[in-house]
């Protein structure tokens, strides 16, 4: 017993003594933020991979041995991680990353939340509860993320918490001057009429102005079947649809024929940093989604 | 104290020897009329002792006091107008109130709706303030609810006034407000949601129709909760509860209703434990009654398996309705990069749920004996080890090995060894859609020590009968919501069988199957079985369908 506590003791010193934090993000979008606050005083794991549907993400093993060491657990919550997550923190048997601890945090609190359904019935298809989970498409929401994970690394680590602000405040800045440049550049296409495939995209849309008219999913998670394009297609030739965006980890079939019928054209955009070589970091990921689509709609016009 | 009872008594006896009964009336209080009304005056004492200090007489004329009644009532009058009026007044009040508070309702639904549609405020706008340094240190009290930060003074930063002026939106953790607005009789209440409540509740219904050239497919199937008859089986009605008890401990439950060959209803216990969730040391404990965590399959329910039936080296060696018994389990995670989990499962040996343990059906042709827990060693000890890592970016593996060891009842002193190894690989896109395309893996083998004692009435002696099996299967999500799948299954024979359940025996079984939604599935399998035992053959379609409600569940790996 006695050897157990002495090296419990000699642990604890080595962990205070490498003073890294361990955290364990979900996604690629979190552990981008997590990294502008943290830099070099963190050690980032990011559970679901940046091409794959977020959604459906396999709950390894192997992430236990993550949780369990981390000193705090960032998902972004309203059920987006809602089937692969809970088995993985409940075998961590780590109290730090428990809900009601300081070591866990739900990104999305505080966020406007888009889509809150007010009737449940999976009839609708796989609809989330508590609003649309793809929050991290609006910039200025990732501003109120990192105002989270700067408050709570604040609490954990208090020491480094001058140096955390100080990113948060350089993090702000940079986005503040990457904003009026990405709405620059979409306001010539102000209310541009697009189709998505999924409703990956709302807060993105609502954010750079465009209309989001229809999905080629007929209900979320249902694939598109023939019967939901015999109307989506005429429906956008009719309001002149100039865009689908589409996922990278969707097929491409559908989206190419319903595009081949409407002169819609077709972009294929990453959701998470990382989803491209050249998307380093979160506001990497807006310069390329946007330059995406200006490029798609000045060839379309 | 004491002197004032003693003045008190003092005064009681003075006041007795009076011939006046002694009386303390009150100003206003009742007049003792008197026969001679005119000219007697009345006389108020004001209840002191005549001898103390001599009497006081206060004389008022009638006429005088008749005024000071009819002022009297005059004031009571007025009071009562006053109320009146008053209460005329808060009634108005009141009703201003309310249109007051409808207004304001009607100005936040405006409010939510101009937010949908609102303007890109300008950076300069929203960026008024951020120049400021997030705000003082103030660290949050404790919250059993994390995901309620209090509202973040720095949020105002990035919010326009009218944003930052709303309530954080409900988070998983919380209970549902379904909008900004009130709740409307028109909004169903929801009730079940995952996060509204602190239960999950879901019902999973497992059905299947079977078609054998083999009559009695309950001999070649082995398992309790396959398809049992040609026609149709109800396999599985799985009400599943589960949620975190209290900070300290998680809590699952699974009850199971089943329709049996005569179309009786019955009801099953399948697992209600408790986990903790977070042990010091990297332990973590388990107990209740659970299915043994030993391999891979048999701690899984029917409806996750990648089959209409359970292998047959399961149904064999763990049994029918799998291995699971009341008792405790503990693992420990080593302390490396790698996973590696360490598990020690202590369970009751007995019953139909521990099939080669003290089963009352006692194995082999021999008579089972009565046998009690007399001894640590008369319970089931199960040891697992696990380990898992990544191949490359898209491929994992997972490894285990089990071992179950305990008494059987075929006679004192015989126990029941059996071991396995267990392996699943598992290749998936890094571009999967909804989870697909996949290829998976999965291994089992299985060996089993049986020390059977002698029976004489049976004639059999007293021996150690040794048994192996194995199954492998690969399952090829190939496309988004199809899944095909191959399945080879091999038993030995045991020692004086008299039907499939024993003979040797190998199965081939292809399926494929249709998930219309993650919700939902419909699966199509052939059995080819070529019983060795018997030299016989069969051949079994299944067409398998399950439905969920409820809570979505989480997927282990």
């Amino acid at each position: 017993m006695k050897i157990f506590l002495y090296l419990l003791c000699v642990l604890s010193w080595v962990s205070v003594a490498q003073a890294k934090l361990n955290i364990v993000a979900t996604t690629s979008d979190l552990s981008a933020l997590v990294s502008e606050i943290g830099k070099e005083k963190v050690n980032i794991t990011t559970i679901s991979k940046p091409t794959e549907d977020p959604h459906f993400v396999d709950a390894k093993p192997g992430f236990i041995v993550k949780l369990n060491k981390a000193d705090m657990l960032i998902e972004g919550g309203l059920q987006l991680e809602m089937g692969w997550l809970p088995p993985l923190v409940l075998s961590a048997r780590n109290q730090k990353i428990l809900p009601g601890n300081s070591g866990y945090i739900v990104a999305s609190s505080g966020v406007h939340i888009l889509e809150v359904p007010t009737a449940l019935t999976r009839a609708a298809g796989d609809i989330h509860p508590f609003g649309n989970p793809h929050i991290m498409l609006d910039p200025l929401n990732g501003k109120i993320v990192a105002t989270h994970v700067c408050d709570r690394l604040c609490q954990i680590d208090a020491e480094n918490c001058n140096y955390y602000k100080d990113n948060l405040n350089n993090f702000i800045k940079k986005l503040d001057q990457k904003l009026p440049e990405w709405q620059k550049m979409m306001d010539p296409f102000q209310g541009t009429k697009i189709v998505t495939y999924h409703k990956t995209f709302p807060y993105f849309a609502k954010r750079f102005n465009l209309n989001v008219i229809g999905e080629l999913e007929p209900k979320p998670g249902i694939p598109p079947s023939p019967s939901h394009l015999n109307t989506l297609i005429p429906m956008m030739k009719d309001e002149g649809v100039k865009l689908i965006l589409i996922e990278q980890f969707r097929e491409r079939k559908i989206p190419e024929f319903v595009s081949e019928r409407t002169g819609a054209k077709v972009v294929v955009l990453p959701i998470m940093v990382g989803g491209q070589k050249e998307i380093q970091d979160y506001l990497d990921l807006f310069d390329y989604t946007i330059n995406q689509i200006v490029t798609a709609l000045k060839t379309k016009s | 104290m004491r002197w004032i009872i003693y003045t008190l008594l003092a005064c009681i006896l003075i006041a007795g020897g009076d011939e006046r009964p002694f009386s303390i009336t009150r100003v206003y209080g009742e007049v003792t009329s008197t026969t001679d009304k005119d000219s007697q005056p009345m006389s108020i004492t004001e209840g002191q002792e005549e001898t103390a200090e001599g009497t006081k007489e206060i004389s008022i004329s009638k006429d005088e006091f008749d005024e000071i009644v009819g002022q009297l009532q005059g004031m009571k009058e007025l009071l009562v107008n006053m109320k009146r009026d008053y209460d005329i007044r808060f009634k108005e009040m009141q009703e201003k109130i309310a249109t007051l508070e409808k207004e304001k309702k009607e100005l936040e639904k405006q409010k939510s709706h101009i937010l949908e549609e609102d303007e890109v405020t300008t950076a300069g706008v929203e960026t008024k303030t951020l120049e400021t340094p997030v705000a003082e240190e103030e660290p949050l009290p404790k919250q059993t609810d994390t995901s309620t930060t209090s509202p973040l003074p720095s949020q105002a930063l990035s919010l326009s006034p009218a944003e930052s002026a709303l309530p954080s939106t409900a988070t998983p953790d919380q209970s549902i407000s379904p909008s900004i607005g009130q709740w409307s009789p028109a909004q169903p209440i929801t009730l079940w949601s995952a996060g509204g409540t602190y239960m999950g509740l879901s019902f999973i219904g497992l059905f299947s129709a079977a078609a054998s050239t083999a009559e009695d497919l309950e001999s070649l199937e082995t398992g309790a909760h396959d398809p049992i008859q040609r026609g149709f089986t109800v396999q599985n009605l799985e009400t599943s509860f589960q949620g975190a008890v209290d900070p300290y401990f998680y809590g699952n439950a699974f009850i199971i209703f089943q329709i049996d060959k005569e179309g009786e209803s019955f009801l099953e216990v399948e697992e209600a434990y408790l986990t903790s969730m977070s042990l010091p040391l990297n332990l973590q404990v388990k107990a209740g009654t659970f299915f043994t965590e030993f391999g891979r399959l048999n701690p899984t329910h029917p409806h996750v398996w990648d089959y209409a039936d359970q292998p047959l080296v399961n149904g064999r060696f763990l049994g029918a309705d799998g291995l699971r018994n009341p008792g405790a389990r503990i693992s420990w995670i080593a302390p490396t990069d790698i996973y590696t989990e360490l598990f020690f499962t202590v369970q009751d040996s007995q019953g139909e749920t521990a099939h080669s343990f003290r089963n009352e059906e006692a194995l082999f042709g021999r008579e089972a004996v009565e046998t009690r827990v007399r001894a640590m060693e008369d319970l089931l000890y199960v040891p697992r080890i696990a380990t898992s890592f990544d191949l490359t970016e898209e491929q994992t593996i997972l490894l285990g090995a089990s071992a179950a060891f305990g008494p059987n009842s075929t006679g004192r002193d015989k126990n029941t060894l059996i071991y396995g190894v267990d392996m699943f690989w598992k290749w998936k896109s890094r571009y999967a859609e909804g989870g697909f395309p996949f290829i998976t893996w999965q291994t089992e083998v299985m060996g089993r020590r049986f020390e059977a004692s002698e029976d004489i009435n049976a004639g059999l002696p007293d021996e150690v009968l040794d048994n192996w099996g194995v199954y492998s299967q690969i399952m090829w999500g190939f496309k988004k919501r199809w899944m095909a799948g191959l399945r080879g299954d091999y038993v030995d024979g045991e020692e004086g069988a008299t039907d499939p359940l024993g003979f040797e025996r190998w199965r081939l079984s292809p399926n494929l199957t249709f998930y219309p939604s993650e919700f939902s599935k419909i699966r199509l399998q052939y059995n080819y079985d070529d019983i060795l035992g018997n030299d016989t053959s069969e051949h079994s379609v299944f067409l398998q369908f399950e439905f969920l409600l409820g809570t979505h569940g989480a997927h282990k790996f």
